[in-house]
């Protein structure tokens, strides 16, 4: 692959977004479950811990209950959907000219402002998804699509109170 | 009938592959709309890029038009497909966090898994940071356990909040999304590129047609068809079912009613299918009374549905023809560990009779759903008979006592059952274990 040659442009927003529906669709349809990214970081951190502090993950229930005793945190249908995933972006990045390691980042930021920035949205975006039982993908894609209540309230907030901090935090993106 | 028991179905290698296979579609789909790229990500909240909500709710829309198509021809089972359970409270404030982390770090999780894919640094570190959140979570959800579990209201949907049929509950969502991308289009022209909005382009772009014609007909054709029947969704279900109803696996022999009923490891759950009039006469302790449109509505059903594993629901009837039919309605609509009670009032009363005075039998008991016992006035549940399982007790009076001058003088009623010998058919099984994505 040569990086030289320029990335191609992104694919029309409405086709990539029917894309995605049909892929939530057919996980739906076949599996009887939607898509998911932070059920499977819970549990690679859960299996990282449990190298590290055994006891511990067996001591605390919410890791216990991925990892207490001999049950392995990483045979679990979400750790496969999460290594899919990883390869799906790779090749499509690979195939449209975007792997490529590099920081994206607002034109005022450093770039290592912008990685403590990623830290620690990361860390904020990490403890909200678990504690609303879900992520973008998992709460407001998958349980949007099923229709359920708590699923477009949790979307709702989300776009709420992004667009609320937005104008503060401006000194970041724009 | 999709979706399918994978994990029974499938060697663990298959298994994997499948979930790997959807995996990636997920990824090759985030990554093509540019969710890889930060800021297209948080462009968005700053009207300079609309790319991420149109991708995520046409992801949405397409979806739930599937969906209900897929239910609408039978295709797809929707009682064993996983709706994420709604915990309103926990729910909205993990999302007003969440969007503060957003904002912040430029990523959700999904996104940044791919951004780290096409090596981007600042997904890497967001991917990091994400890790330590759940982490954080882990550590400190006990002492948050009770707001984290509040406001639960189980498998909750929009169409039974708006009380709407499904299809013009998709019709709403889509008209919804398709404005919204259009008022993006608007603010982004506006707020996002500076212009006047004398000179902003009104009129939507062509892929905008294209999509809402598309959802927009789908939706309406879901609105015209409408969604199959209990009956018609029973008639689609598999062999199996139809297969436990002809070797009548599904009926339970009232002895072993009562002796669930002393179980105290299980909850037995009775529904009573007669009419007002025969139930007054004469029911089982503890049951209450549906007719088949009640056991529908989401008052009834939903109960049903959200039970714990440990509870078994019995139907009765007089016999066992409208006790089968509301069997047949509640298995279509996915209600788990349902039983009819094997020959019904009739046999129960063979099984554990009411005295001569109460009562005269004047039918058998395979008389169909007509009444074999012609009760002389109503007992409702105050009989020993509507209680077996407790043998006697202080409240049952007998009602024959006063004319039997044989020198019982006790009014205190005490009864023992002849022990009936029945054929165990109850198996407990805990609801299709359908977990969604970041269960």
């Amino acid at each position: 692959m040569s990086t030289s040659r320029e990335p191609r442009p992104y694919v029309n927003p409405y086709v990539a977004g029917t894309l995605l529906g049909v892929v939530l669709f057919l996980s739906l349809y076949v599996t009887g479950g939607g898509l998911g990214a932070s059920a499977a970081m819970s549990r690679v951190q859960t299996g990282v811990l449990d190298l590290v502090a055994p006891g511990h993950v067996d001591r605390v229930a919410y890791f216990a209950e991925m990892a207490g005793g001999a049950r392995s945190p990483w045979a679990h249908y979400s750790i496969y959907m999460l290594v899919g995933t990883v390869l799906g972006g790779f090749v499509s990045g690979l195939w449209n000219r975007r792997v490529k390691l590099e920081t994206r980042k607002g034109p005022r930021i450093s770039v290592h402002a912008r990685w403590g920035f990623a830290l620690l949205g990361g860390l904020i975006m990490g403890y909200g998804a678990r504690l609303a039982r879900g992520c973008t993908s998992g709460q407001a894609l998958s349980g949007g699509a099923v229709l359920s209540v708590g699923s477009w309230a949790f979307a709702m907030a989300v776009f709420a109170s992004a667009y609320a901090v937005a104008w503060f935090l401006r000194r970041l993106w724009i | 009938m999709a979706p399918f028991d994978l994990a029974a179905s499938l060697g663990p290698v298959a298994y994997a592959l499948v979930f790997g296979a959807i995996g990636f579609g997920f990824g090759a789909a985030l990554e093509m709309g540019g969710f890889g790229d930060t800021r297209k990500l948080a462009g968005q909240f700053y009207f300079q890029d609309m790319t991420v909500l149109k991708v995520m709710f046409t992801g949405i829309a397409v979806a739930a038009v599937l969906v209900a198509l897929a239910t609408s021809f039978g295709l797809l089972d929707m009682s064993r497909v996983f709706v994420n359970p709604t915990y309103l409270w926990p729910g909205i404030v993990g999302g007003l966090i969440m969007g503060v982390g957003f904002v912040i770090g430029g990523f959700c999780p999904g996104t940044s898994i791919v951004a780290a894919s096409t090596l981007k640094v600042d997904g890497i570190f967001f991917l990091l940071g994400a890790l330590g959140g759940v982490w954080l979570f882990g550590e400190t959800v006990g002492s948050i356990q009770g707001f984290w579990l509040s406001s639960y209201m189980g498998r909750f949907t929009l169409p039974e909040w708006l009380g709407l049929p499904l299809g013009v509950t998709v019709l709403l969502v889509v008209v919804m999304a398709v404005a919204l991308f259009w008022a993006g289009d608007l603010a982004q022209q506006h707020f996002g590129q500076k212009r006047p909005w004398a000179e902003v382009v009104k009129g939507p772009g062509r892929g905008w047609q294209v999509l809402a014609g598309a959802l927009v007909a789908a939706s309406l054709f879901l609105v015209v068809r409408g969604q199959p029947d209990p009956e018609a969704k029973f008639a689609r279900m598999g062999p199996a079912v139809k297969k436990a109803v002809a070797e009548r696996e599904i009926f339970v022999d009232p002895a072993e009613v009562v002796a669930l009923r002393k179980d105290i490891g299980v909850q037995v759950v009775l529904v009573d299918l007669r009419d007002e009039r025969d139930f007054n006469l004469f029911h089982v302790g503890g049951s209450r009374r549906a007719t088949l449109a009640e056991l529908e509505s989401p008052e009834r059903l939903k109960p049903l549905l959200d039970q714990p594993p440990t509870t078994v629901t019995f139907l009765i009837g007089n016999g066992e023809a409208e006790a089968l039919r509301a069997w047949r309605q509640l298995t279509a609509l996915g209600v788990p560990n349902v039983y009819v009670v094997d020959g019904g009032v009739n046999r129960w009363l063979e099984r554990y009779p009411v005295e001569a005075c109460v009562a005269d039998r004047i039918g058998k008991a395979e008389a169909g759903d007509a009444p074999a016992w012609r009760f002389r006035y109503a007992t409702g549940s105050t009989q020993p008979a509507a209680w077996p399982e407790l043998g006697s007790s202080p409240s049952f009076r007998s009602p024959c006592g006063e004319a039997a001058a044989d020198g019982h003088g006790s009014t205190h009623h005490a009864r023992t059952w002849p022990a009936h010998a029945y054929t165990k058919r109850v198996k407990l099984k805990s609801k299709a274990a359908v977990k969604g994505g970041c269960g």
